[in-house]
């Protein structure tokens, strides 16, 4: 795969110079690689937000590099500019930012700042819309009559409509109950399928990264201590543990299992891995009969 | 009869719209809520959950029914101090419940308020500070704190008028795993030893599994109510309503669904692995 | 940029005698050095007040470099009220070029009105740098407590002073926040004329102001959960109360305004 997205050596240090100066980046090290769907997570203040930030050239480097398609994005400040709309940001809680009057002209927003002609600004706002599942009778109303629901998708189809080819996502869960939960995910999904992007998901919730990334980047302590497939990522638990991250519930109960003289494999993180884990494990320890019912779930396959 | 800690009567709420549409937000609640008990309230956006814990402490009043608190008609005004009082409130956002920029000065404003005198003020504030762990902040400026520690001094502030009951909306719903953990110790903390009644509106299972009773909200109705692994086991029932259960329980649902015959009520790590280990027998 | 970096109105706290001052007496205490100010003529009336203020910044151990530095946002006021001194006084001209004319007198006069502004500042920075906001503000209510007499809301303005001091830095951090999401949908701040950025502000103003509304609504709520109404039968965690020190300092100040104002006599 090739890289889309890099940083070199990127340190970050906020305050230099006075008492409260600290390095939320350590000479990081990050690959994105070209259309993967990329998991970030650490707790509050581990670096994961100074990070994405550096992504898209909304913070510089206090030393090191970013770059986009191998080039320094600090190289100029078009290039900065075009980085910017080439790699979208959604932040946290995004619905804050939302203030034109209809839920167009707030779509509309990042493709006119990109001096794109109204056709296409037209074009970019409904598929954007349609992608985030907001039908188009609703564009004309004013984004603070939808729940707040409805307003993060506004607010996440206003970075869609920039099409860009990365597209990072601060908890874009964070407050929505599971089924709210679950439908902005498949949203972010199919942008990137439909779009071959780079999605980032920046997370805390390890079972939501766990059912969604392909790859996971762990932030603590300014640094990238774990990456990897979350299978990887999830058999150092008591590390994860210890840098108040937590393991999914499943992959718990597996390795507890395991030193309950089991023999399976700890190495699930999802419901689906878990129950083909069991049937598997039952029909090795022979027990016919138990895989007569009938045997796919409704459940997404795992990745 | 015992008097229980709060009770709600057929409790009907619906904003009063311009347009004439009045979307009814609670229709018909029947709760009762005895003193000392950790009652978690789940839901889905929108499910009026909420809109409920705002009628225990007279934020909102009844359009329809009674509330009770300790036996207080909510709708009574010469006794919403007092009902305030019994009943302290904590919300979603710790930022928008911080009056004062000191954090002792902030957990005195609920016994500024009620004009007790300033030498007892100072222990309740230093008692307060203490439940919730954050003696070691009390002159520390708020906005410096994390989510979770922001949200202990918002609970201490209530705790200041020492309430025998607590309400919380959503207390979690800001926090990193970290934050929330702390939040919840809190929680649990107060209840089991000062033996104050919690009444936590939340949407995260594995919180509400750790509750005495689960009380279940959809559509302004409570749809089920009892101890958590009871509810917990009508793992349909909940997902028509757009609810999941805790991974453990999905689990053994799933296998179900397979044809084995998992207990559904193994809600923590070590009863699911126990009775998956059991099919190894 | 970096709009955390202000430092309006800072309290470093610390444990010196002038930060332990009952805030009142330090509020009237500045009041009384502004008026001595006002009044003061002639280098030795400054030298006095110059001494008086070097004084208090030892004692109260603030960074004299922590003062300058919030001198920052005013040098320019100070340059401009310099130059209009410098030219517009009449007297002694002492060199000339075209319509500009510097004279004795308005060198003079621009030094001291420079040290008078610099001075005042410097005292109102002492009294901020070293008294709480919420202190500031219980000083200030008790102060115009006879003012409620006269229908005056005492209360209700110190209670919206102390939450807007609260608010502040939320209110900062969540600029910021939101200048960063517009930004990362290409809002450029920085570039083009004047009417340009401020339509450029409006992405920025809009969902600050709908913010702030919110957080008023939920503050005034959670506000009432906590017993809150008005300032009928209130009590305070601290109470004020006047020190020796107090007095004395307070007697030490009006004493000085007196000197000042005999040495500062036309005449002498």
């Amino acid at each position: 795969m090739k890289p889309i997205l890099e940083t070199k050596k990127l340190s970050h240090i906020y305050s230099a110079g006075t008492p409260f100066e600290h390095g939320a980046l350590l000479d990081v090290d990050f690959t994105a690689y070209r259309g993967e769907y990329l998991g970030i997570i650490g707790h509050t203040g581990s670096g994961k937000s100074t990070l994405t930030q550096h992504l898209n050239g909304l913070l510089k480097p206090t030393s090191g590099q970013v770059l986009f398609e191998g080039k320094d994005i600090w190289e100029s400040k078009e290039r900065t500019r075009q980085t910017r709309f080439q790699v979208g940001l959604v932040f946290q809680y995004p619905e804050y930012q939302l203030f034109e009057e209809t839920i167009y002209k707030d779509i509309a927003f990042g493709p006119r700042n990109m001096k794109l002609d109204e056709a296409e600004v037209d074009r970019r706002v409904r598929q954007a819309a349609a992608f985030v599942g907001l039908p188009d009778h609703l564009l004309e109303k004013s984004p603070f009559e939808l729940s707040g629901g409805q307003k993060r998708r506004v607010a996440i189809a206003g970075v869609i409509a920039m099409e860009p080819s990365v597209l990072i996502l601060d908890e874009p869960t964070a407050g929505l109950d599971p089924v709210g939960a679950a439908s902005i995910l498949q949203n972010i999904h199919n942008y990137h399928t439909a779009k071959n992007a780079t999605i980032i998901l920046v997370s805390h919730s390890m079972e939501e990264v766990a059912r969604t990334v392909d790859r996971l980047v762990v932030v603590n302590d300014a640094r990238i201590p774990l990456q990897g497939t979350p299978r990887e990522v999830f058999a150092h638990g008591s590390e994860l543990e210890a840098m108040g991250l937590g393991i999914p519930q499943v992959t718990r109960v597996f390795h507890r299992l395991k030193a309950l003289g089991v023999d399976i494999d700890p190495s699930v993180y999802t419901i689906d891995q878990a129950k083909a884990a069991i049937m598997a494990a039952l029909k090795a320890h022979g027990r016919p009969g138990q895989d007569s019912g009938p045997s796919v779930g409704k459940g997404k396959g795992a990745v | 009869m015992a008097q229980s800690m709060i009770q709600t009567q057929d409790l009907r709420f619906s904003y009063t719209a311009l347009n004439g549409l009045a979307p009814v937000v609670l229709d018909g609640v029947d709760l009762e809520i005895q003193e000392g008990t950790f009652v978690a309230v789940l839901g889905h956006n929108g499910s009026g959950k909420s809109t409920l814990a705002k009628h225990l402490n007279a934020v909102l009043l009844p359009t329809g029914g009674k509330v009770w608190v300790d036996g207080m008609d909510t709708v009574d005004e010469e006794k919403l101090l007092d009902i305030r009082r019994t009943v302290g409130m904590v919300f979603q956002n710790p930022d928008n419940q911080i009056v004062a920029n000191v954090v002792e000065e902030d957990v005195a404003f609920a016994p500024e308020n009620l004009g007790i005198p300033s030498e007892e003020i100072r222990n309740r504030v230093d008692e307060a500070l203490a439940m919730v762990g954050m003696s070691e902040y009390a002159t520390h400026a708020p906005h410096l704190l994390s989510g979770g520690q922001k949200q202990r001094v918002a609970i201490a502030g209530v705790i200041a008028m020492r309430p025998r009951c607590l309400v919380m909306d959503e207390p979690t719903a800001m926090l990193d795993p970290v934050g929330r953990a702390e939040v919840l110790s809190t929680i649990h903390k107060l209840n089991k030893e000062h033996g104050i009644t919690v009444v936590l509106i939340t949407h995260h299972m594995d919180e509400a599994a750790q509750a005495d009773r689960l009380v279940v909200m959809s559509r302004g109705k409570v749809i089920a109510d009892g101890l958590p692994r009871e509810v917990f086991c009508q793992v349909e029932k909940l997902k028509s309503v757009g609810l999941s259960v805790p991974e453990t329980v999905e689990l053994c649902w799933q296998l179900n669904q397979e044809g084995l015959d998992l207990p559904l009520d193994a809600l923590s790590d070590e009863e699911c692995a126990d009775a998956l280990r059991a099919l190894f027998d | 940029m970096a709009l955390k970096d202000i430092t309006l109105g800072q309290y470093f706290p610390g444990d010196t005698i002038i930060h332990r001052m009952d805030p009142r007496a330090k509020l009237l205490l500045t009041v009384l050095y502004i008026v001595a100010l006002f009044m003061a003529k002639g280098l030795l009336a400054y030298g006095v007040l110059f001494a008086v203020l070097a004084l208090w910044v030892a004692v109260s151990r603030v960074s004299p470099k922590a003062i300058l530095r919030g001198m920052k946002p005013i040098l320019f006021i100070l340059v401009f009220t310099g130059i209009l001194n410098i030219f517009y006084t009449p007297g002694r001209e002492l060199w000339h070029w075209g319509f500009l004319t510097v004279t004795v007198e308005g060198l003079w006069s621009a030094f001291f009105m420079v040290v008078r502004i610099l001075m005042l500042i410097a005292s109102t920075f002492l009294l901020t740098y070293t008294t709480s906001p919420i202190m500031l503000t219980d000083g200030l209510e008790n102060l115009m407590g006879p003012l409620k007499k006269l229908h005056v809301p005492v209360h209700e303005l110190a209670m919206m002073m102390s939450i807007a001091l609260r608010f502040i830095p939320t209110l900062i951090e969540e600029t910021d926040k939101i200048m960063s999401a517009q930004k990362a949908r290409g809002a450029d701040f920085e570039t083009g004329n004047l009417l340009q950025k401020a339509k450029a502000m409006v992405p920025l103003l809009v969902p600050l102001f709908i913010s702030a509304f919110r957080r008023a609504d939920e503050l005034a709520i959670a506000m009432e959960c906590r017993c809150y109404h008005g300032g009928v039968g209130r009590t305070r965690l601290r109470q004020l109360k006047y020190q020796s020190f107090d007095f004395a300092a307070l007697f030490l100040a009006l004493a000085l305004c007196v000197g000042i104002f005999f040495l500062s006599r036309p005449g002498l």
